[in-house]
């Protein structure tokens, strides 16, 4: 056992990754208020700070030094760990997605040993991610169930069916890419989409628009937010949730999205790679997935302020009836050009 | 050392190389966890603590609440639970598949047949849950 | 058809375990235990389900160790991720927050349920005692680990091609089965106007 590899150099990357994680919660928290002003020709929170960019301090202290409310009526135990088992696997997702540039004769070296920008290359990489999203429906259904509220419960239910249907166009999607790819791994996928035209969006564009959909709704964000649409559930599962424990399920969602987009800014949009460069400093390597990232997240915030919500049926419809056909078809449709 | 003995070794490390990545996973794990549980200690020590009657009961928009949430609901989602079991046991089943389509493609065809002959006797349940309204949510 | 991949992924008698290895293994072997037992001792079945999700992970550990990283992750993604999910609704469904009502029914298949765990404790017991030492991974071509999921599927294409097609028609026929369990009942429900 190296100490230093095995756990010096995994502690300072997982305190790097989930600090930026944290603090672009933060950014998105304001970026998304911000946006919808824009989109909406409104200001936004414009007073704290410059620009309102000290929002999200005041936002989260204020959040700290609320009431720690328990209701009365929840079953306390399940209460207290559906925010825990919601947010752990939001912290989990990152380790195998690659932020940076993997290549050895690249990336810096610390205390002597290469500093990989993954936090490992697992060679189940890809089923890795899926394990832990499917992890994400427990969280939301323990929280509904434990509050024993009507709205909790309602908004929770749909959760955890919406979830499990579009999964299965999730992990269906993947598999195009991985037929061209040959691996799990994300440094191998990242690697075979050096050049632009090798991006997975061009070579798997039917996969690329089922996963980006899927993990829209897996993210439970507008336009399939039913599961919490306030003007109907309140707030759906986490409405008996008060203080930092609704902001863990607040932050939970952002976490989603934010690890939610480097994963398909990974497997389909060429990861840290751009215009082909093949020997990219590694500083560049970062900026450059970090920007493809901050503009997928964008696109984020203007489909939910673009788009009004489904209806709980078309939702269904869409997961079901729609986006696992084109999965299936695309999963035929690449092995038969691959065979011939 | 034989030659035989000289592949085991390199199977061996390897192996070993690949168990060793999931250690910064079981300390990714670890570090996850305290820092939610730290979250909630936070929110438990710092928030002020002013309850009372109205606080503590269930919130339904403000009305008296009326029951509680232990209601039985639609055999809905429960089907869709089943169907979803399925169809991911299916979707497991392909993931080998993929991955090692390429290598054996090139050898033939037989692969792809073995497959569209599993995913076939599939989408035909797929066809019939479909024409049975399993998939439609009324 | 798991049971096979499960058999091949599960290296018996390995040389060379490392000692982190070894520590985990009892961790993960105790909570897959402690937790067993939580699963038939907490009165309520959500804490039940909720004590298995756990045992479950524990297991899928325990696979890592083993090196049958596939498998591991098709526990997680299927058991922990599909089965359970499924049994926590069906919780929900029946709104089984009271175990009482159900001891009276429940004294015969007390009696069923001894005998059948004494058979299935004395199988696993005696394929145990058969098996160890004698079991080898199989050798592979790749030099890929046993465990990696391109072993499995060279193994699953070829070699369990038979068992794997089969499977199919085992899906197809719980497909079927869903269907025709809660078509009955939406029929009924149509009477009944229930709400939700």
């Amino acid at each position: 056992m190296d100490w230093l590899t095995y756990l010096v150099l995994p502690l300072i990357k997982i305190a790097i990754a989930i600090g930026s994680l944290l603090l672009g919660v933060m950014m998105m928290v304001l970026a998304e208020r911000r946006v919808s002003a824009w989109l909406q020709d409104r200001h936004g929170p414009n007073r704290v700070g410059w620009h309102g960019m000290m929002q999200p301090m005041a936002d989260g202290l204020k959040f700290i030094f609320k009431e720690d409310l328990i209701p009365g009526h929840v079953d306390k135990p399940i209460y207290l760990l559906a925010p825990l088992v919601i947010l752990v696997p939001a912290l989990m997702t990152w380790a195998v997605v690659p932020f940076g540039t993997t290549d050895p004769t690249q990336v810096p070296t610390l205390f002597g040993q290469p500093f990989k920008f993954q936090l490992s290359d697992l060679n189940i990489g890809i089923l890795y991610i899926l394990a832990i999203t499917s992890l994400g429906v427990y969280g939301v259904v323990l929280g509904a169930w434990a509050s024993n509220n009507k709205y909790s419960l309602l908004g929770g239910l749909r959760a955890a069916a919406q979830m499990i249907s579009y999964e299965l166009s999730l992990g269906l999607s993947l598999i195009g890419v991985l037929m061209i790819s040959g691996s799990l791994k994300f440094s191998v996928i990242v690697a075979q989409q050096t050049d632009i035209w090798d991006w997975n969006i061009f070579r798997q564009f039917p996969a690329f628009l089922v996963f980006t959909i899927a993990s829209f709704a897996e993210t439970n964000r507008a336009p399939f937010d039913l599961a919490e649409a306030e003007q109907e559930l309140v707030g759906g599962y986490h409405t008996e949730y008060s203080s930092l424990k609704f902001a863990i399920f607040f932050m939970a969602e952002y976490l989603h999205m934010i690890v939610g987009s480097a994963v398909n800014v990974s497997l389909f949009l060429g990861g840290w790679h751009l215009f082909g460069i093949e020997n990219i400093h590694w500083a560049f390597s970062i900026l450059i997935f970090c920007a493809k990232v901050t503009l997928f997240l964008f696109f984020y915030i203007w489909v939910r302020w673009t788009l009004p919500r489904f209806r709980y049926d078309q939702l269904m419809m869409l997961g079901w009836k729609v986006l696992l056909p084109i999965a299936l078809i695309n999963i035929v449709g690449t092995a038969i050009i691959l065979a011939f | 050392m034989t030659t035989e003995d000289m592949v085991k070794t390199s199977a061996r490390s390897k192996t070993e190389d690949m168990l060793n990545e999931y250690i910064p996973i079981l300390i990714l794990t670890i570090t996850a966890a305290l820092f939610a549980a730290i979250n909630l200690v936070l929110s438990h020590l710092l928030g002020p603590r002013k309850s009372s009657r109205s606080k503590l009961s269930v919130y339904e928009s403000g009305m008296k609440p009326r029951g509680d949430a232990r209601h039985r609901f639609s055999i809905k989602f429960y089907l869709i639970a089943m169907v979803f079991i399925i169809f991911d046991i299916e979707v497991v089943f392909l993931y080998p598949w993929a991955l090692i389509f390429r290598q054996y493609v090139a050898a033939g065809p037989f692969i792809l047949i073995e497959m569209l002959v599993f995913i076939g006797i599939l989408v035909l349940g797929y066809i019939y849950v479909w024409k049975k309204g399993g998939l439609t949510w009324d | 058809m798991f049971g096979a991949i499960l058999w091949f992924a599960f290296p018996i008698n390995k040389p060379g375990d490392t000692l982190l290895q070894n520590a985990l293994f009892f961790v993960l072997g105790g909570v897959v235990v402690i937790s067993a037992l939580c699963v038939i001792y907490f009165r309520n079945p959500i804490y039940s389900a909720l004590a298995l999700v756990t045992a479950l992970f524990a297991v899928a550990g325990l696979f890592i160790i083993l090196e049958a990283y596939f498998v591991a992750a098709v526990q997680v993604i299927v058991y922990a991720g599909a089965i359970m999910v499924l049994f926590l609704f069906v919780i929900m469904l029946l709104n089984l927050g009271d175990e009482e009502s159900l001891e009276d029914r429940l004294s015969w298949a007390k009696r069923v349920a001894v005998v059948i765990a004494s058979l299935f404790f004395a199988e696993v017991f005696y394929i145990t005692i058969k098996l160890v030492g004698s079991v080898n991974a199989p050798k592979v071509t790749s030099g890929q680990p046993v465990g990696d999921p391109k072993t499995i599927g060279e193994l699953l294409f070829t070699k369990f091609l038979l068992p794997f097609e089969v499977a199919s028609l085992i899906l197809l026929a719980a497909l079927i089965g869903v269907i025709t369990l809660v078509h009955r009942r939406s029929d009924e429900r149509s009477h009944t106007s229930s709400d939700t």
